[in-house]
């Protein structure tokens, strides 16, 4: 019926992250300091693609200006509408720079900002995604497994958990727990393995009657024998769709948390805590919010399509050949 | 029904006793003192030890429990920390503003999603159809507070068109009447058009897939078959069947949209349960926020249950 290969989303879905990946990785090699504040009344709120000389001196500060030349062993800088001079033996270096999404209020380069926050959001999206895989697969596979009373207590610690507004949970643990990194990594992850859960015991509650489970048992393999080489291998698809699904709403969760201000703290930037950030300059210096926002669209987006893709993927292998 | 209320309730609470529990359990666990809020050196022994006192918290935990549990049942959550007012009456405070935006912003979601699926199925697979599709797909990616900004922004500080925030314009409080309602009306539109453009999506995805299930279905051929016109079959007999599920799916959802909505109070600064669940996690208010917490899970667990009991009022097949 289709053509023969991977669905196109799935190809999207993984280009579009793979891309992102990268770009975080090695952008923020290229893209300078993203924490170096630059002469704040000369080159802070800068909107996008807006050039600066900025010369810095050798007692550490920084001077910007719209333009600067070297005229008997001084520097003329023309900056903020008046023209400054300094000795050149004062200058430790100048540079010509392009502000490619402008600058923030300390005259820190936006785009530099951007990409190490990228680090942050993804890394705290994926970090807490393997713990809810993690959390997910145990749970499911133990309550699949073993049945009985265990089963019915995991499942229904599942069902109140997956009730519970996660936000209004996740708002409690952030006022409790000083949110760092690592705070908000297992405060998501502990607060979104309830879907795989389900996920996996149904799998396993219909694995555990075939064959070559029934044959594993015969022989004498031990229950975490079966569950690990056994079972997981046949767990890869639906998991895979699962994690998925789940990234998307792991980096929009870490965003938004961020951006209220309970999720990752300064000096630490993450594309949500940007967007906070953006808000006391909003509307005027739009350009502080809505990069920041983009970027967290790209990645759900990103995520979305993936799971579309491994769910087609997933169905169309399903489906009995020919 | 009678047999399945009682079991609903009896899950209901057994829910409700869970989140109470553990956020009892949170609050009680974390790292220092419930009142760390002191712990500021500049806070002297005397009013710390005062504050403890005053609140209970100089008392064995399993007494605390039970007096939580107790009063939480009653609905009485103790005295606000930041408010020194009773946790009840500050909630009683926000409900009504959260209820009015996100009612209104569901509303508003499924007739949208509604004209979105019927735009598609004019021409099933055609251009219109794919580019809303791809359409969908994009906005199920927006997240709410870049909808909330990007609205903000561009009707309210780049047309003027609309307020940017607050229930009221300054001074409305004076006004009466009529124009009093039309002064909350435009403060009303964005924050309830942010809320609908967020979950439109999802909608439209399913009642699309829904219909175009149920009109390939018999009953809507021997509809057609009959001599009922293309709108007929579609309005009269495809659409019911097809709205059925999305009864569940709102009720599903709604622990999303009442997050979705806490972020959306807080850009446009309107006075709800958001605003005050974020205060309160920012001065540390533990009370509040274990008070926020129950209501809000007792708040989706009674939409739970109603969505249940909605479905069997309208699909005659199911009984409870």
């Amino acid at each position: 019926m289709s053509a023969p290969g991977a669905p196109p989303r799935l190809v999207t879905g993984t280009v579009v992250l793979a891309v992102l990946t990268l770009v975080v990785l090695l952008g923020p090699l290229l893209a300078g300091d993203p924490a170096a504040i630059v002469d704040p009344p000369a080159a802070g709120l800068l909107p996008p693609l807006a050039r600066r000389t900025v010369i810095e001196l050798r007692d550490g500060s920084t001077l910007a200006g719209e333009n600067a030349r070297q005229a008997d062993g001084r520097w003329l800088i023309a900056r903020r509408g008046e023209q400054r001079s300094v000795a050149a033996a004062d200058v430790a270096t100048v540079s010509h720079r392009l502000y490619w999404l402008g600058t923030d209020n300390l005259g820190r380069d936006l785009l530099a900002r951007l990409l190490t926050g990228g680090r942050v959001s993804l890394a705290i999206g994926a970090l807490a995604l393997t713990l809810a895989l993690l959390v997910g697969s145990a749970v499911g596979l133990t309550a699949g497994w073993r049945g009985g009373a265990l089963d019915a207590v995991l499942m229904r610690l599942a069902d109140a958990l997956l009730a519970v507004p996660v936000l209004f949970l996740l708002i409690l643990l952030a006022a409790l727990f000083r949110p760092s990194p690592a705070a908000l990594v297992a405060v998501l992850g502990l607060t979104s393995w309830m879907d795989i859960a389900r996920l996996v015991r149904g799998q396993v509650l219909s694995l555990k009657e075939r064959e070559f489970v029934v044959a594993a048992r015969a022989i004498g393999a031990s229950g975490p024998r079966i569950a690990v080489f056994h079972l997981l291998p046949n767990l890869a698809a639906p998991l895979a769709q699962g994690a998925a699904l789940r990234l998307g709403d792991l980096i929009l969760a870490e965003a938004a948390l961020s951006f209220l201000g309970l999720g990752v703290q300064p000096p630490l930037a993450s594309w949500g805590a940007m967007v906070a950030h953006g808000q006391e300059f909003f509307p005027a210096a739009w350009w502080l919010t809505f990069p920041a926002g983009a970027a967290v669209v790209a990645a759900v987006i990103g995520a979305a399509l993936l799971a579309d893709g491994v769910g087609e993927a997933a169905r169309a292998e399903l489906r009995p050949t020919p | 029904m009678l047999r399945f209320l009682l079991r609903r309730a009896g899950a209901a609470v057994v829910l409700v006793w869970l989140v109470a529990t553990v956020t009892f359990a949170l609050v009680s666990l974390a790292p220092g003192d419930a009142a760390a809020g002191l712990a500021d050196p500049r806070v002297a022994p005397e009013v710390r030890e005062r504050f403890r006192r005053d609140f209970g918290l100089d008392r064995p935990w399993p007494a605390r429990y039970l007096d939580w549990l107790a009063g939480a049942a009653r609905g009485d959550f103790g005295v606000s920390w930041a408010h020194h007012r009773p946790v009840a009456a500050v909630l009683a405070d926000a409900v009504p503003a959260t209820a009015l935006l996100a009612g209104l912003g569901l509303a508003l979601e499924i007739a949208g999603g509604l004209a979105l699926a019927l735009v598609q199925l004019r021409r099933p697979h055609g251009r219109a159809d794919r580019a809303l599709t791809g359409l969908a797909l994009v906005a199920y990616a927006l997240p709410a507070f870049v909808v909330a900004l990007s609205l903000q922004y561009l009707f309210a500080y780049r047309l003027r068109l609309l307020p940017p925030s607050h229930q009221l314009s300054p001074g409305g409080d004076l006004l009466a009447g009529l124009p009093r309602l039309l002064d909350q009306l435009r403060h009303l539109v964005l924050p309830v058009a942010a809320i609908a453009l967020t979950g439109v999506a999802a909608v439209a995805r399913y009642l699309r897939g829904a219909l175009l299930d149920e009109r390939g279905q018999l009953y809507v051929l021997a509809a057609r078959a009959r001599g009922c016109s293309e709108r007929r079959a579609l309005w009269a007999h495809a659409l019911p069947n097809a709205l059925l599920p999305l009864v569940t799916m709102v009720g599903l959802s709604l622990p999303f949209l009442i997050s979705g909505s806490l972020v959306i109070e807080v850009i446009f600064a309107w006075p709800g349960m958001g605003q005050t669940m974020v205060a309160a996690a920012l001065a540390r208010d533990l009370p509040l926020l274990m008070g926020g917490t129950v209501l809000a899970t007792l708040a989706v667990v009674a939409g739970n249950a109603l969505a249940d009991l909605a479905y069997a009022l309208v699909d005659p097949r199911v009984r409870l």
